[in-house]
């Protein structure tokens, strides 16, 4: 019976339900899960329905608390992005410009600059508000996540305040520190951004790869932070999250710069400022597909109902065909007006044709996540994606062979029009995170409807922060507008 | 022993965020008694002396609550369900002041839009040290209800009352006091430097009288603030010590000496913070159905001890980077233009 729960043991199944019959050890489901996943899933089938009486939070107030953080997270990943790529950008033309001397080069590092501390502040003060808001709507979750998985917190305090210092060199010191360390201050700004967002999503990726506990009579014990840092889906996700950010990035100031271009053709400002920026975006699209590959196979193993959610596979099967686009009714277990492609899910997700690609049928009712949001938000993602990197392969080889081709008026145009495309997936690609592991928030052992704050009337908070993301939002678009004029 | 250095690393993320980022809400707040025809001046010097500084400043309270939620992660917990109002309130002040102020700094066109950030600017740096106050002497009230009483009853009242009031407002003018005289230093104008001067009187003049009433506020909330400082000496002695403390610190502002009488005044308002800790030892959260202590409260050993490593590596990176961005910003003579 041990050896029987222990198969068991894959996120798939309950781990809590079965703690009076054996423990259930975190540390030991990397390898387990890795290898017994998809076994485990046959031998044990789905297993019964949870608890069902417990919640005695109202629907609406866990529904409240879901949007607050999904609105918290969303405002805050584009202004986390922008402040990880943005001062590599801003290295390039500074360097340009104390390499060259060419006064268009200090303009535009000035210019971007002036951008980035805005993004910089509200990103900085809405990162906050996430850490207080862990506690203040899921303090259930954080009880026992937070010495488990607080320790990427502690490192990530450490990588913050060296870029706000190193920020504050760079945005006040031009005249006070040597020009060259003034350029290293930027520099810094931008590996302690990168350094930051890795720890952070050491702590998230904790949530989809539970490790470093025991679960044992619904408790975690024996813990151990630094395997919950170094979880298996640390590394992948970090990365993923990191050339997203380099392409959105790059992206926007591309087609920001493009759009001056188009106004004002000879402005050599916007031609610097688009070719530094299509460099960044175009190298960090061309990667990212191959990588997200590798992110896609990680996560049929880790997460197999995500996985299923995010390609709307229903029914487990041999040479799984690949679905693109369509609308997944949960109702019917069928996709409409989606395009198939034979045996090529099986290929991507197993790197064989015929391999078994377990489907949504494999895991009860109760636990699957919202299907239509996962798949729709992940085939966004993925072509914005595939879009971005055909783009940028393209204007890779103009930067290198035909730059007079990137200046054309159609390439100006299309670098116009993709600006916001990047943050598009960047949203998309974290719904796929977050509402794929629904209805979990550590994946197997807590649900988010165990989470959530007692406190009733959540929808107010909600609706609070929501307004002031919104005008803050809108403030900040309306402050790059005004910059723009000016500069333009 | 593991335990009692966590807590000293939270009380110090604690100090050191009222020392450094106080005095920028401070500051904050001393812009809305801004008159006159060099009212434009002083608003330049305030925003001249936050700027490089604040974003710094203000991760303190980042450690803080990172201390909090891994080391011990019960009391995060309980606070931040009991006082989920007040602290909601005061991220939207932190949100509020750290945008309005990038906006207005970065803001090219001058226009009507500044006299909004302005207001913004002002107003949210009164809110957020008032609810940090509020969350503060709450947690020392400690007058909590179970969900069950009742929604006033388990997230109004244990905050909402005048002991939790008063210490929010000794909060936002002991930060005010902190500013005004950190900011004699940020000018060689004597005109502006004698506005500071004047403020800083006031303030200082302010920061007693609402000291004075906390101590009546916690007698008529039933608390025996009184009788819980005489019963600990590091206590008493601090706040006689921040007492005394007020007499070479205006010394040394009559006599010009910026730099010592910023030095004196963030040892005052340090002295203050000490008391209280020591008031509050070992408790962190005096919940009336459940108190905890930072034993109580605190996570398992492995937790603690990656997060003692991670604290004091952090250290040694954070102090000196820290070092240099005061040396360079606030201990050169020049002032740029």
């Amino acid at each position: 019976m041990k050896q029987f729960s222990k198969e068991c043991a894959s996120p798939s199944s309950i781990p809590r339900k079965l703690s009076t019959q054996a423990v259930v050890s975190a540390r030991a489901a990397p390898r387990q899960i890795g290898s017994y996943a998809v076994h485990a899933m046959f031998t044990c089938g789905p297993l019964e329905s949870p608890r069902p009486a417990e919640l005695t939070t109202p629907v609406t107030d866990l529904f409240a608390a879901r949007s607050q953080m999904a609105i918290s997270l969303g405002f805050h990943i584009v202004f986390a992005s922008i402040g990880m790529a943005m001062p590599f950008v801003m290295a390039i033309s500074h360097w340009r410009w104390l390499r060259t001397k060419e006064p268009v080069y200090l303009d535009l590092t000035k210019a971007w600059s002036k951008g980035v501390a805005i993004f910089f502040a509200t990103g900085a003060v809405s990162g906050t508000v996430l850490s207080f808001e862990l506690g203040l709507l899921w303090p259930n979750f954080m009880e026992y996540a937070g010495p488990i998985s607080g320790l990427p917190f502690a490192w990530e305090g450490t990588a913050f305040f060296l870029e706000a210092i190193a920020l504050g060199i760079f945005l006040y010191g031009w005249n006070r520190v040597h020009p060259w360390a003034h350029w290293a201050s930027g520099v810094v700004v931008g590996l302690s951004g990168v350094a930051s967002a890795l720890f952070v999503i050491c702590a998230n990726a904790w949530m989809n790869a539970p490790a470093g506990f025991d679960w044992v009579d619904g408790k975690p014990i024996n813990i151990d932070p630094v395997a919950a840092m170094f979880n298996r889906a640390a590394l992948h996700q970090g990365l993923h999250m990191t050339i997203a950010a380099f392409c959105a990035t790059g992206y926007a100031v591309a087609g920001i710069h493009a759009i001056g271009l188009l106004k004002n053709p000879a402005s050599a400002f916007h031609a610097s400022a688009f070719r530094i920026a299509v460099f960044i975006g175009a190298l960090a699209a061309v990667v990212q597909p191959l990588h997200g590959d590798r992110l896609a196979k990680q996560t049929a193993v880790l997460q197999p109902a995500k996985f299923a959610a995010m390609e709307s596979l229903f029914r487990t099967a041999k040479g799984a065909p690949l679905t693109i686009g369509g609308i997944p009714s949960e109702e019917t277990q069928t996709v409409r007006y989606g395009i198939e492609i034979p045996g090529l899910l099986s290929f991507l997700a197993h790197g064989d044709f015929d391999a078994v690609v377990p489907g949504l049928d494999q895991f009860p009712r109760e636990h699957w996540p919202p299907i239509a949001v996962t798949h729709i938000a992940f085939q966004i993602m993925v072509g914005i994606g595939v879009l971005l990197a055909a783009i940028g392969a393209w204007s890779l080889f103009a930067l290198w062979r035909r730059p007079v081709w990137l200046h054309s008026r159609k390439a100006l145009w299309l670098f116009a029009l993709c600006t916001p495309l990047g943050f598009i997936a960047i949203e998309a690609g974290w719904t796929v995170t977050e509402v794929g592991r629904q209805p979990w928030i550590i994946y197997g052992y807590m649900k988010t409807s165990e989470a959530v704050t007692p406190m009733p009337g959540l929808v107010y908070p909600m609706m609070g922060f929501t307004a002031v993301y919104l005008l803050l939002a809108f403030i900040v678009t309306w402050l790059l507008v005004r910059q723009f004029r000016h500069v333009g | 022993m593991l335990v009692d250095l966590i807590a000293l690393f939270l009380a110090a993320s604690i100090l050191l965020y009222s020392l450094l980022a106080g005095a920028d809400f401070g500051a904050g707040m001393l812009e809305a008694f801004v008159r006159g025809d060099r009212a434009e001046e002083e608003r330049k010097i305030i925003s001249h002396a936050i700027g490089p500084v604040w974003e710094a400043n203000h991760v303190w309270l980042i450690l803080a609550i990172v201390i909090l939620f891994m080391g011990f992660p019960k009391a995060y917990t309980a606070l931040s369900i009991t006082f989920h109002i007040p602290l909601a309130l005061m991220l939207l002040g932190v949100v509020l002041r750290g945008c309005a102020f990038a906006f207005r700094h970065y803001d090219v066109a001058r226009d009507r839009a500044h006299l909004y950030y302005a207001a913004i600017f002002v107003l949210s740096s009164f809110l957020a040290p008032l609810m940090l106050g509020i969350v503060a002497g709450a947690s020392l009230l400690g007058a909590t209800s179970p969900p069950e009483a009742g929604f006033y009853a388990a997230f109004v009242r244990p905050w909402a009352n005048l002991f939790s009031f008063a210490v929010g407002v000794f909060t936002c003018v002991l930060f005010a006091f902190l500013a005004a005289v950190y900011l004699i230093g940020e000018t060689t104008d004597p005109p502006i430097q004698r506005i500071f001067v004047r403020r800083a009187i006031i303030t200082n003049v302010l920061a007693i009288l609402a000291g004075i009433a906390v101590f009546l506020a916690a007698e008529f909330d039933g608390l025996a603030l009184a009788r819980m400082f005489a019963g600990r000496a590091l206590s008493l002695g601090s706040m006689i010590g921040a007492t005394v403390l007020l007499v070479p610190l205006w010394v040394a502002v009559k006599r010009h000496r910026t730099h010592l009488a910023r030095v004196l005044v963030a040892g005052q308002v340090a002295l203050v913070l000490i008391g209280w800790f020591r008031l509050q030892y070992p408790i962190i959260f005096n919940s009336r159905s459940d108190p905890l202590t930072i034993y109580t409260a605190a996570a398992p050993d492995p937790a603690l001890r990656y997060l003692l490593y991670a604290l004091v590596v952090g250290s040694l990176i954070i102090f000196p980077a820290l070092f240099y961005l005061l040396k360079v910003f606030k201990w050169s003579a020049t002032q740029e233009a």
